[in-house]
């Protein structure tokens, strides 16, 4: 709570900037439209037509919030929460897929980290890569992956989910093996002269002493995934999911529906990042380990 | 069927290789030549499963075809490196970083800045920023000034938070310290806090290499002239020349690996001091 | 307060607020130190005596009392450099090497590139470092990166040496050899030093005055002179004039602590 005061001022500030920006960003079209029409704007006009285009370079937030309110809130009180034109059925689509790539991701990760800290062999052929593979920008083969999908039957959900899985698996492997070699020597010895096997080493131990790490690294997994769902709506021509908001509201110059969509996805990544946060805190409460 | 029998050989081998060497005292040698191996068995069993199997290229195409495409076209390849690698992300890196580090000094003398600005830039960092992507090349064009700036923004906040943080990273013992000096502001900033921040900075940079190419490539999905690797791979996923968006996924594995490689190996130089590097020496 | 008084505290308190309400860290203290003492600062954990150093310092301000040091406020005396200070540990920078954490302070205070290299070179030969200029801290064993810290407290030339438990985290035999080597520095700098200890046997052996402090609230319950001579070989410990002073300072602790946590 000591915070929100200059966390508020901060957010003020950012809104100010935003408004003021608008303003210098979409003057020089109400110039021209006013030159057309043979007006001369005065100060409070100009501010006035920046605020409110059809087509701004930037728009005001309150356009954005008019947008959004108009695709969502509006439609749900119409019955038509799942339209194609409303804000929510695309944030459902990106939604699907983001949650099933994270799923699978975290689940893969997850096995993939068991079996580094097990195995010896895998340690060292696989981790490495595993590495290497964080510096490469994957997000580049999308567009291949979904075109390859397709064209072996699959689309839909799962040729998105494939690229959300793909990017959330790396955090959740890095983080899990790190967090299942986190119980020291004497933590291992104490099981070992208790003579444990190797799964109650594992469930009593190792798991438990993992969870923070788990935590931390699902955050970014979950971020990455949405990240990975968006691009995954870009390269096909994708009609729904926030990606394609954004796609088609870049072909067609309608930057109030661009910004809704990203902060619609703002929004989302805000929540799902939350929710996990607040898993943590429950699960780190119950388990002790919470400050 | 010769193929697919050659391709679980070679599997097994690779395996048995693995398992005998990684068994073995670790030392500098087995360290390197695992995962290599790992690596070499992984592109003979592709090659020996798409001819055993007759895989379309259009689905995967084999490691050899892909090499001879490399080969074939490394002007365009290199053109396009030129134009998203080294024009859009690497000054979009240079630009976001250096703006991110002066600002977290420059925040860094007010808390109440820093306890408004970290939790504001914790909560971006985590949001789809790539998002941005369309209306950033509305505003900057097509070319390379727009991939830049999705970079710049892409980049800015992980590197704000990261310095930030890193700036705090002193003991209380080392600041009295330098009270005790009676030391000014800027000697105690460059003596004592950025040497200090140097392990969280470079974390930064490591993370921004990454997700600058990331940003460059994707913000080419939103426009770009005919050149760029973003540009290459979604026009070449159309006309179905796997072979050449592969090719481009090489170059662009090539370019992050060695991005991320360069900036760890400044990191090595600079923070040699730091326990996380003293242990491998 | 006497002509030859370095560090003069009257009244001194400090009082925390804490959630719990007040803590008096310190209550009432008054001290002369004077030139070329040598005051050990002993008591049980959370009598005041590291505050207390901190105080003189100006790390911590009080919120009573005065204090002066070399005749002018704490905070002028910080800003003069006025003295050099040996924290717990050795808090030396892994970045630079052992010449480089000596010269830290020399770079701050502005000091010439040859001036510099003769103070560095001049103190690590005081503490027995000759030859480790150019290692790192961590390559050093634990009482070697604190007798460079000390260096690092000597390089400028205050008068004034305040060590906060600077042996505290070294093994006995390590402590033995720098209490030695301490007093032989002290012997041949003739600085004044203000030393906080919670070790009975350092305190008496290094000491001309040995000021035994009490917790809740922090104060003095005691200041016992020295008798012993100057010159104190190791093996001074076993004699009864030794003993003696030891004693006194175990009752004085035993009188302001009751034991009853």
């Amino acid at each position: 709570m000591r915070n929100a005061v200059p966390v508020l001022t901060v957010v003020a500030v950012i809104f100010a900037l935003w408004y003021g920006a608008a303003v210098v960003l979409n003057a020089p079209w109400a110039y021209d439209k006013a030159k057309r029409a043979d007006v001369t704007l005065g100060f409070s006009e100009l501010v006035a037509d920046t605020w409110s285009q059809d087509k701004p370079k930037l728009p005001a937030p309150h356009q954005v919030a008019v947008e959004i309110w108009n695709t969502t809130g509006e439609m749900i009180k119409d019955g038509r929460a799942f339209s194609k034109r409303s804000l929510i059925y695309h944030a459902w689509v990106t939604f699907s897929s983001t949650m099933l790539g994270f799923l699978l991701g975290t689940g893969l990760g997850i096995a993939l980290a068991v079996g580094i800290v097990y195995n010896r062999t895998m340690d060292m052929s696989v981790m490495p890569w595993v590495i290497a593979s964080q510096t490469i920008p994957i997000l580049a083969i999308a567009p291949m992956i979904i075109v390859v999908l397709n064209a072996v039957g699959i689309s839909g959900l799962l040729p998105k989910a494939m690229i959300s899985m793909y990017l959330s698996f790396f955090p959740v492997v890095v983080g899990m093996v790190k967090g299942l070699r986190s119980p020291g020597p004497m933590q291992l010895d104490q099981m070992r002269t208790w003579n444990a096997s190797a799964s109650q080493t594992f469930w009593k131990l190792r798991l438990p002493s993992s969870m923070p790490y788990l935590f931390t690294s699902l955050k970014i997994a979950m971020a990455a995934s949405l990240v990975g769902a968006i691009v995954g709506e870009l390269p096909t021509g994708a009609v729904a999911g926030l990606g394609a908001r954004l796609l088609t509201g870049s072909y067609y110059g309608q930057t109030i529906q661009i910004w809704s969509a990203l902060i619609m996805a703002a929004t989302l990544a805000a929540v799902l990042v939350g929710l996990i946060g607040l898993m943590q805190r429950i699960t780190l409460k119950r388990m002790g380990m919470a400050e | 069927m010769m193929w697919v029998v050659a391709g679980l050989a070679a599997w097994a081998l690779g395996w048995w290789l693995n398992h005998v060497l990684s068994h073995r005292p670790r030392t500098r040698f087995t360290r390197l030549a695992v995962p290599v191996i790992f690596g070499l068995t992984i592109i003979v069993v592709w090659e020996c499963i798409v001819r055993g199997f007759d895989i379309p290229t259009v689905l995967l195409p084999a490691p050899t075809q892909i090499a001879a495409r490399f080969a074939a076209s490394t002007g365009i390849l290199w053109q396009d490196f030129v134009q998203t690698a080294i024009k859009g992300a690497l000054t979009g890196y240079i630009l976001g970083c250096g703006a991110a580090v002066l600002l977290a000094i420059a925040i860094d003398r007010s808390p109440f800045l820093k306890r408004g600005l970290l939790p504001v830039g914790n909560f971006v960092a985590a949001l789809p920023i790539v998002g941005t992507a369309p209306i950033l090349v509305m505003w900057f064009g097509f070319d390379w000034q727009s991939k830049a700036a999705v970079v710049v923004v892409m980049v800015f906040f992980p590197m704000l938070v990261n310095t930030v943080q890193g700036l705090q990273d002193t003991e209380a013992m080392q600041r009295d310290l330098m009270r005790t000096y009676a030391a000014s502001y800027w000697q105690t900033l460059f003596k004592l806090r950025l040497p200090a921040a140097m392990p969280f900075i470079f974390n930064g940079l490591k993370i921004a290499t990454t997700l600058a190419l990331i940003g460059a490539i994707v913000a080419e999905f939103f426009g770009s002239p005919i050149k760029g690797m973003g540009f290459r791979i979604s026009t070449s996923v159309g006309q179905l020349s796997m072979d050449l968006v592969w090719a481009e996924i090489v170059v662009a594995a090539l370019a992050g690996s060695g991005f991320y490689g360069g900036v760890a190996l400044i990191e090595k130089a600079m923070t040699f001091w730091h326990p996380s590097q003293r242990g491998r020496a | 307060m006497t002509g030859n008084s370095v560090i003069s505290a009257e009244n001194l308190s400090l009082t925390f607020e804490t959630n719990d309400g007040p803590v008096h860290a310190l209550k009432d203290v008054t001290l002369d130190v004077r030139k070329g003492d040598f005051v050990s600062f002993i008591g049980p954990s959370g009598c005041g005596k590291t505050t207390f150093l901190r105080c003189m310092a100006d790390l911590e301000h009080p919120t009573g009392g005065t204090i002066t040091v070399n005749g002018v406020s704490a905070a002028e005396a910080r800003m003069a450099r006025a003295y050099g200070y040996v924290f717990q540990a050795a808090g030396l920078y892994p970045w630079r090497t052992i010449g480089g954490n000596i010269r830290l302070p020399l770079e701050i205070m502005g000091y010439g590139k040859s001036e510099q290299d003769r103070r560095v070179k001049e103190v690590l030969e005081l503490v027995d470092l000759a030859g480790f200029e150019k290692k790192y801290p961590w390559q050093l064993s634990g009482g070697m990166q604190q007798r460079a810290s000390i260096a690092r407290a000597l390089a400028f030339d205050a008068d004034i040496l305040l060590m906060d438990e600077p042996f505290g985290a070294l093994d006995e035999i390590v402590r033995d050899h720098l209490n030695e080597q301490l007093l032989q520095l002290w012997d041949r700098t003739e600085k004044t030093i203000c030393f906080v200890t919670h070790s009975i046997p350092e305190a008496v052996y290094l000491s001309t005055r040995i000021v035994v402090m009490s917790p809740r609230p922090g104060r003095i319950s005691d200041v016992i002179e020295s008798p012993l001579p100057k010159e104190r070989p190791l093996d001074i410990r076993d004699t009864p004039e030794f003993l003696e002073v030891a004693h006194r300072v175990r009752d004085g602790l035993r009188a302001g602590h009751s034991y009853d946590e």
